[in-house]
């Protein structure tokens, strides 16, 4: 039991531990901290719980999120070019991402039932291929085979997106819906409250679905697909549906990402998507096969900590940012690594 | 289940000879490598009816396959082993690049230099190939994911090392600051390109680097060898059916660390083969997706996530190389944009993919 406890709280622990030296030797005031923290965790939330269903549903970690985080950049990238701005462009680019992102889903996780027990790698995998699909259309195919005629969008050689695309047309469309202003040491902070409402409210359907006949079946399958199955639950199916709310959430957490940003890469924002929410919700101290609601929330605080920290940290003690930045993707790997091997090293155990 | 063989006998039965023979050809073959093979012909047919200087690619393409043939038959015993395919690969490349940094740093050029730098970076792999194979024994079912995610560790952990690392020939380093080191080296004057220019010869135009290639294939006659050997084949036996191997005294987590030894340790060999041939050493993120391509190329050869042959090495090697080599000229000839680095990416990851969810391979 204490053992237990100790192994679920390390790893949180240690990360804490490891944020607190760095501000410390960096002298990080707390205000700059709070506010940075403030905007990485609006706009990070929303794509790290969208891996909690197929957790739930026994799948492993959905490295397949970058497929719906490009559905949310399609939905953007198309609402600019109409010109649609504020709110209501926001709103329609998050209505037309959710067709593309169930189609998306619906093929990942057909993809996930051809590939059971590798699941993880095909989605890693399927993230790759589907970047090179998505580089086809945009790089190529559109303006040439595609008719698109928005030319501010397009490279100079009259096909192919640019590679930043400018949102301001919604970009704080939700932050600024209504900002709080909240007094912390003299500063003021301005805290954009619809965004955290946003995520409230993803966390609230998460914990609902998870009661619902639907959610239970899930839970089931997670625990034991075979039991599962003979309990009569259509195991495939689920699993595909799994997949696509899975998408979904992460196409919607894109955009909520894109519009703080205000600029799209086109060819790069995606990619690093699956890694940084994956160790984001790892440094929480969840696994492969058992997350929660405030996992998720805990890890995307922790690790952005560790995010804005170790550059500076970096440079006020070696006297070099990049090595802070080294340091924060090799923790991210190296979180992930550890966790997978934690739950390979426990299957294993239990299978012998 | 009702059996629907009987319903479909007399379709069978129609398409005889030589049509069904061709069906059983291209199921066996598979549809993304035909797609594949008849992307590679098309590639230079265009290139041939465009007047491109069809020798100088296929030079390009013979350079490509020779230097990265080693690394594409690092993947071979992890397969056999009954690994999956190693995504591991990083691993024994930055042995490799530790290796040729140390002698870099030492000042050691020429063959003895090039020499010495594949020994040391064998002989670093060794330690680690044994603690990667004695992870993967752990974790057991998911050696491709582990690995993958192990090899992208290592690499960002080696960043953080060569930024720090106590190396100081000016050379090395960086002009300004004096230290950390480059993100390329050149090898220029040590050990550049001494096997591409061994014996090489020219023949209607196209130049063969024929060092590389008697080394590669040097390469895949020991691993042949060794496949072959009392060793090779109990690791074959353990992957097939590893209680009845054990009921033989054969230890599948024997096997296996071996399997793995042997993968890293070529690829660090491997990886030095490739730098002397490309003329530079690069650090940092570079080796960090390596294993991809790799993996593409044996698996366009044919092989599937738990059988692989050394025809399959190197038949897909010299079509992924080939294809990566003129697909940049042709299609910016046709199309007037680099569509080479894309059409990388969805052939690559979408044979990977394929190999991945093929119905008859998952256990």
């Amino acid at each position: 039991m204490i053992r237990r406890s100790i192994r679920h709280g390390a790893v949180p622990l240690l990360f804490l531990l490891l944020c607190v030296l760095g501000a410390w030797a960096a002298h990080l005031t707390p205000q700059f901290l709070v506010g940075e923290l403030l905007a990485r965790f609006g706009r990070n939330a929303v794509l790290v719980l969208s891996l909690l269903v197929p957790i739930m549903a026994g799948l492993g970690l959905n490295f397949g999120i970058v497929i719906g985080a490009m559905a949310g950049q399609i939905a953007a990238i198309l609402v600019t070019a109409w010109g649609v701005t504020g709110i209501g462009g926001f709103a329609l680019a998050c209505v037309l991402a959710v067709p593309l992102a169930m189609a998306f889903g619906a093929l990942t996780g057909a993809l996930f039932n051809r590939a059971k027990g590798r699941e993880m790698v095909t989605g890693l995998i399927a993230g790759f291929f589907a970047n090179g699909i998505y580089q086809l259309v945009f790089l190529f195919a559109l303006g040439s085979l595609i008719p698109f005629h928005v030319t501010r969008l397009l490279l100079p050689q009259g096909f192919g997106l640019r590679n930043t695309i400018d949102l301001t047309g919604i970009q704080y469309a939700l932050d600024d819906l209504w900002t709080a202003r909240i007094g912390l040491g003299g500063q003021l902070l301005r805290v954009p409250v619809v965004p955290f409402a946003l995520i409230a409210a993803v966390c609230a359907l998460t914990l609902a679905f998870q009661r619902t006949k639907l959610g239970q079946e899930l839970r089931a399958m997670g625990q034991d697909p075979h039991v599962a199955s003979t309990a009569g639950i259509d195991v495939d199916r689920n699993r595909v549906i799994a997949t696509i709310i899975s998408t979904t959430l992460a196409a919607w957490g894109q955009l909520v990402f894109l519009q703080n940003l205000g600029t799209l890469n086109t060819y790069s924002s995606h990619e690093q998507v699956g890694m940084f929410s994956i160790a984001a919700l790892l440094v929480s101290g969840a696994t492969v096969s058992r997350a929660t609601v405030a996992q998720a929330l805990i890890g995307t605080l922790l690790f952005h900590t560790l995010f804005v920290v170790s550059p500076l940290a970096g440079k006020a003690l070696l006297g070099d940012a990049q090595i802070g930045e080294f340091f924060r993707v090799f923790v991210a790997y190296a979180v992930i690594t550890v966790a997978l091997v934690l739950h390979a090293w426990q299957h294993a155990r239990r299978d012998r | 289940m009702a059996d629907p063989a009987p319903v479909r006998e007399p379709v069978a039965e129609r398409r005889t000879g030589v049509f069904a023979s061709l069906r059983e050809f291209a199921r066996e073959l598979g549809i993304p490598r035909l797609l594949i093979a008849v992307f590679v012909i098309a590639l230079f047919g265009v290139a041939a009816a465009t007047h491109m200087g069809l020798a100088a690619l296929v030079s390009d393409s013979l350079v490509r396959v020779a230097r990265n043939g080693i690394l594409v038959l690092a993947l071979l015993p992890s397969v056999q082993g009954g690994l999956g395919l190693n995504f591991g690969l990083p691993l024994g490349i930055a042995c490799g690049l530790l290796a040729c940094v140390i002698t870099l740093n030492a000042g050691l050029g020429g063959w003895a230099g090039l020499a010495l730098t594949a020994v040391l970076g064998a002989a670093i792999a060794v330690p680690a190939g044994l603690a990667y194979g004695w992870l993967l024994n752990r974790t057991r079912g998911q050696e491709m994911m582990v690995g993958t995610y192990l090899g992208f560790a290592v690499v960002s952990g080696m960043s953080i090392f060569w930024t720090m690392a106590p190396f100081h020939n000016p050379l090395l380093v960086w002009a300004i600051g004096g230290h950390g080191l480059r993100t390329t080296l050149t090898l220029t004057g040590y050990w550049d390109k001494l096997l591409d220019r061994l014996g090489a010869f020219t023949v209607a135009g196209v130049t063969v680097p024929t060092g590389t290639l008697v080394v590669f294939f040097a390469m895949c006659a020991l691993v042949a060898l060794f496949l072959r050997t009392r060793a090779g084949l109990s690791l074959a036996a353990a992957r097939s059916n590893p209680r009845f191997a054990l009921a033989a005294g054969i230890s599948d987590t024997h096997t296996r660390v071996q399997a793995t030894l042997l993968s890293t340790v070529i690829a660090a060999v491997g990886i030095v083969v490739f730098c002397q041939s490309y003329g530079f050493v690069q650090l940092y993120t570079a080796p960090l997706l390596m294993a991809f391509p790799a993996v593409a190329c044996l698996l366009i050869g044919g092989a599937s996530v738990s059988r692989a042959t050394l025809t399959h090495v190197i038949v897909g090697t010299l079509m992924f190389q080939s294809i990566l080599t003129v697909a940049l000229p042709v299609t910016s000839q046709v199309i007037g944009g680099d569509i080479s680095e894309t059409a990388r990416l969805v052939i690559q990851n979408g044979m990977i993919l394929y190999a991945l969810t093929r119905r008859s391979d998952t256990t």
